[in-house]
């Protein structure tokens, strides 16, 4: 079957071409109708278009070219001479002819024209019969236009029949003009023998870089100036081969504003596409793998992602959905997005289906963090569709999609946000890609790290290790001029035997960048920066993140290429709760970094825990017991030539009476000494009786007003234990309501 | 030849046969992947046929020999200890594989061949390259 369609392929390809040579064609005979040269080759055309649809069975074709095939044999033969009406007809008849052509493109068949009337037509004329013009316009014939002929044919249709030469000749002539510009000098290869030379030229690559190699060590000038040629001719010639089998990707994105505008009338949306990148050129077999995944991407773009207008204005969104397409090279790979501002992926939904459908039990969703999740939607047998509809969904899913893309080695990553829409980033190396990276050495092993993932490289002496290397929560972190980088130690992730431990203690940190988030890497030695030539790895390979491919380094052996997403994923060092925690603990830092203050910290009891800012306390004094006195029922002592009132916290942040009559008499049952804290404020000073001063401490204050009564701010964490700060004015006011009101004191 | 077990491939699959060749390493990967050889340019994956057959390590010093096959997926090296002889076999010997076989073995031959002394195990390529599913 496929022999035959290859056939069929090839007939339509080079008929379609020759037809728009015929155009040019007729607007020369029409200025000198004695150009035979001319007649001959359009009669050729015409005769070859007839003699291969009889063998492929296009019936009404034949017919109709056989007719026109005599008609011009008259010509050519010059028995009959070119005039308006001669070539209306003939131009007529192409027109009809790459109707026809269209429609077996399409359909496979020729579809339900009737061209008898063009047919009687060009037999009358052959046979010098004048014909009316009337008859000129049925050459259109509805099934002619309804199979969407080329623009030449529709503005033929739109002209007036009886049209002056000139108009038709007009016509004629601007899809002539276009095709003339489209024709160029090229020429016709076979893709097979595309692929041979992309080969050839990637061993001659990596030949050049292992000669290369090897004249850095000698020091012959001659070999040296030579290589260079040599250097400089491989680029060159490797740009060139790779070239020839560029495509734009707008080739295929030119399809899809019609594919959304059919998908989103049949689900009653409103989308408008958006493109960005058209003119990124990608190898021509990524472009046929593509295809259909971003065609399936669209189409579920369009009926689940894009909600229906009524939901958009609800959710307060423009009525228009948006699916933006964008392509843009980066480092060797062509990434493409398609993004969309509809509703985003629902994860819950995405979760029940994934348990119904058996893929996951209750209790690991349970366990998933969002992005996980989302994941999901690429295994076998996922499909969210309550309708297996025909836009999508037909089972067939985004595992496939996945599948597809990861054969040719490239990448596929979701990104939710509910509510406001999804983006899905598809990267695929180039074929024949050489990117710069970084050579390390970790575990005795090489492997390359791509550029474009690198931001820094930091070594920490021994001395620095110790400092410059945090532990949050488990996970080693390093602080990178304020911001918290996770470490991942490559030998820990891939489990070798060696220790990242270097000769002298030091530490070499890659910082490296995936997906927007950052952390460092740490190896054993850093090399050298080179070009390499990327390998994908093969199918054996498939599940492995954590590599982008392979690489023959300058001395023959194969060093393996870093993913660093992967890694990442591997080393669990960006997933979601891990890194919840790190910005927790950052974000924590930020304010303690902004709110660290000195603080008292004493006790009034045994379980007590109090604290008071230092900047409150005038003097921590030490009395004994017997100094207290009492002035109208209340404690006081003397005091610096003052009588300074005394306040029993015990007794002021007790909660009931019971409690302070223990306290009174715990108080009297203590020891020899008492402890104050005295608050001088404008002069005059109270005493806070406490049980025992702890300690001073420097810590950031996270107050927590969970503990509010009188008397006390709240609580916090302090040197690791739970402690209330005491309101000193809240305090004073309560005990001493006539001192807190009198004037001079409040005066601060 | 691997262990001791007599090992057919056919030859219109194999591409070539080479002596040992240095290996890279894949972290991470199954244990039956030994690692990627450059051939000429070109990075195959060499699987180790005792690991895949789950047969004791070669022994320490022993290195192993690279049978290059073609496969639907294209070019793998299979590890065998020891390369022998391109026979022709008669139709008439082949049998199935014997109950005697076990295990995995038994699940990568696709028959057996009577030679005079041995049996000649017919090794079915595209299966022996298949790691998905196998045991991490």
């Amino acid at each position: 079957m496929t022999g035959e369609d290859d056939l069929v392929k090839e007939f339509l390809v080079e008929s379609l071409e020759n037809l728009d040579r015929l155009d040019q064609d007729f607007l020369a005979i029409e200025k000198d109708t004695s150009a035979t040269d001319r007649l001959g080759s359009i009669f050729r055309t015409i005769h070859t278009i007839k003699g291969t649809c009889g063998f492929l069975g296009f019936n009404k074709l034949e017919s109709l070219t056989h007719a026109g095939e005599s008609l011009l044999s008259r010509l050519r033969d010059g028995a009959l001479k070119a005039n308006v009406e001669i070539t209306s007809a003939l131009l007529g008849m192409v027109d009809e002819v790459r109707g026809i052509l269209a429609s077996i493109e399409n359909t496979k068949g020729e579809g339900n024209g009737d061209y008898s009337a063009t047919i009687q037509k060009l037999t009358k004329l052959k046979d010098g019969a004048p014909v009316e013009a009337v008859e000129v316009p049925t050459a259109k014939t509805p099934a002619a236009a309804a199979q969407e002929p080329p623009p030449a044919a529709e503005e033929d249709e739109h002209e007036e029949p009886a049209a002056a030469p000139v108009a038709v000749a007009a016509d004629a002539g601007k899809p002539a003009d276009t095709n003339s510009a489209a024709a160029g000098s090229g020429i016709r290869v076979d893709v097979g023998l595309l692929d041979r030379l992309m080969n050839l030229v990637g061993e001659l690559v990596l030949a050049r870089n292992q000669i290369l190699q090897f004249t850095a060590t000698t020091e012959n000038p001659t070999l040296a100036a030579s290589t260079q040629r040599l250097n400089l001719i491989t680029s060159e010639l490797q740009e060139g081969v790779m070239k020839t089998r560029m495509q734009p990707i707008g080739n295929i994105w030119n399809k899809f504003p019609r594919i959304v505008r059919d998908v989103a009338q049949m689900c009653g949306k409103n989308v408008r596409v958006e493109m960005e990148g058209r003119e990124t050129e990608l190898d021509k077999t990524i472009i046929e793998a593509i295809k259909d995944p971003l065609t399936h991407i669209i189409r579920n773009s369009v009926d689940h992602g894009i909600e229906s207008p009524e939901k958009r204005r609800k959710a307060g969104k423009a009525e228009e959905g948006r699916l933006l397409l964008r392509a843009f090279h980066e480092g060797g790979q062509v990434n493409i997005e398609i993004i969309d501002d509809g509703a985003g992926i629902n994860t819950d939904r995405v979760k029940a289906k994934a348990i119904e459908r058996g893929l996951i039990t209750a209790e690991q969703a349970a366990r998933m963090g969002d992005r996980e999740v989302v994941n999901l939607i690429f295994l076998p047998g996922f499909s969210t569709a309550e309708k297996l509809s025909n836009v999508s969904g037909r089972g067939v899913g985004m595992d496939v999609v996945k599948t597809n893309i990861e054969r040719i080695g490239g990448t596929v990553d979701v990104q939710n946000k509910p509510g406001e829409g999804t983006v899905l980033r598809i990267k695929i190396p180039l074929t024949l890609a050489i990117i710069p990276a970084l050579v390390i050495t970790s575990g005795g092993d090489r492997f390359a790290i791509p550029q474009v993932s690198l931001l820094e490289l930091v070594r920490l002496e021994p001395d620095q290790v110790k400092t410059g290397i945090e532990n949050i929560r488990g996970t080693p972190v390093y602080r990178l001029r304020g911001n918290l980088l996770p470490l991942v130690y490559l030998n820990r992730v891939f489990r070798t035997q060696n220790d990242h431990k270097t000769d002298d203690g030091s530490v070499n940190i890659v910082i490296v960048q995936a997906d927007e988030r950052q952390f460092g890497l740490v190896v054993d030695e850093i090399n050298d920066t080179e070009e390499i030539v990327v390998k994908p790895l093969g199918k054996l390979f498939k599940g492995m993140t954590t590599f982008a491919g392979a690489t023959i380094m300058g001395d023959g052996r194969v060093a393996l290429i870093l993913d660093v997403l992967g890694l990442a994923q591997e080393a669990n060092v960006l997933s979601d709760n891990k890194d919840r925690a790190m910005h927790d603990t950052a974000a924590q830092n930020k304010d303690a970094a902004a709110a660290k203050q000195t603080l008292l910290l004493f006790r009034i009891s045994d379980t007590r825990r109090m604290a008071v800012p230092l900047s409150l306390v005038a003097r921590l004094e030490e009395f004994p017991r017997s100094a207290i006195e009492f002035s109208n029922n209340k404690m006081v002592m003397q005091y610096r030539s003052q009588i300074m009132p005394l306040i029993s916290l015990s007794e002021a942040l007790a909660d009931n009476r019971i409690e302070t009559a223990n306290i009174a008499d715990a108080h009297r049952a203590q020891g020899e000494t008492i402890q104050v804290i005295v608050h001088t404020k404008n002069g005059r000073s109270i005493g806070f009786l406490v049980d025992r001063i702890v300690d001073v401490i420097e810590e950031s204050l996270v107050l927590q007003r969970t503990n509010i009564r009188p008397g006390v701010l709240g609580s916090a964490v302090l040197d690791k234990k739970v402690t209330d700060l005491i309101d000193v004015e809240g305090l004073i006011h309560a005990a001493l309501p006539a001192l807190s009101e009198d004037a001079a004191f409040q005066a601060a | 030849m691997v262990d001791d077990l007599y090992f057919g491939v056919e030859v219109l699959q194999v591409q070539e046969v080479i002596r040992y060749q240095q290996m890279t390493r894949v972290p991470l990967a199954h244990a039956v992947l030994r690692g990627l050889i450059n051939l000429r340019g070109q990075i195959v994956t060499a699987i180790d046929l005792r690991c895949r057959l789950e047969l004791s390590p070669r022994p320490e010093g022993h290195l192993p020999m690279n049978v290059v096959v073609r496969t639907g997926d294209g070019v793998v090296s299979l590890l065998v200890d020891e390369i022998g002889d391109v026979l022709n076999v008669e139709a008439d010997t082949f049998e199935h594989p014997p109950e005697t076989l076990s295990g995995i073995a038994r699940e990568l031959i696709t028959g057996v061949y009577k030679l005079k002394d041995r049996l000649l195990l017919i090794m079915d390529t595209e299966k022996a390259v298949n790691v998905n599913g196998l045991a991490a």
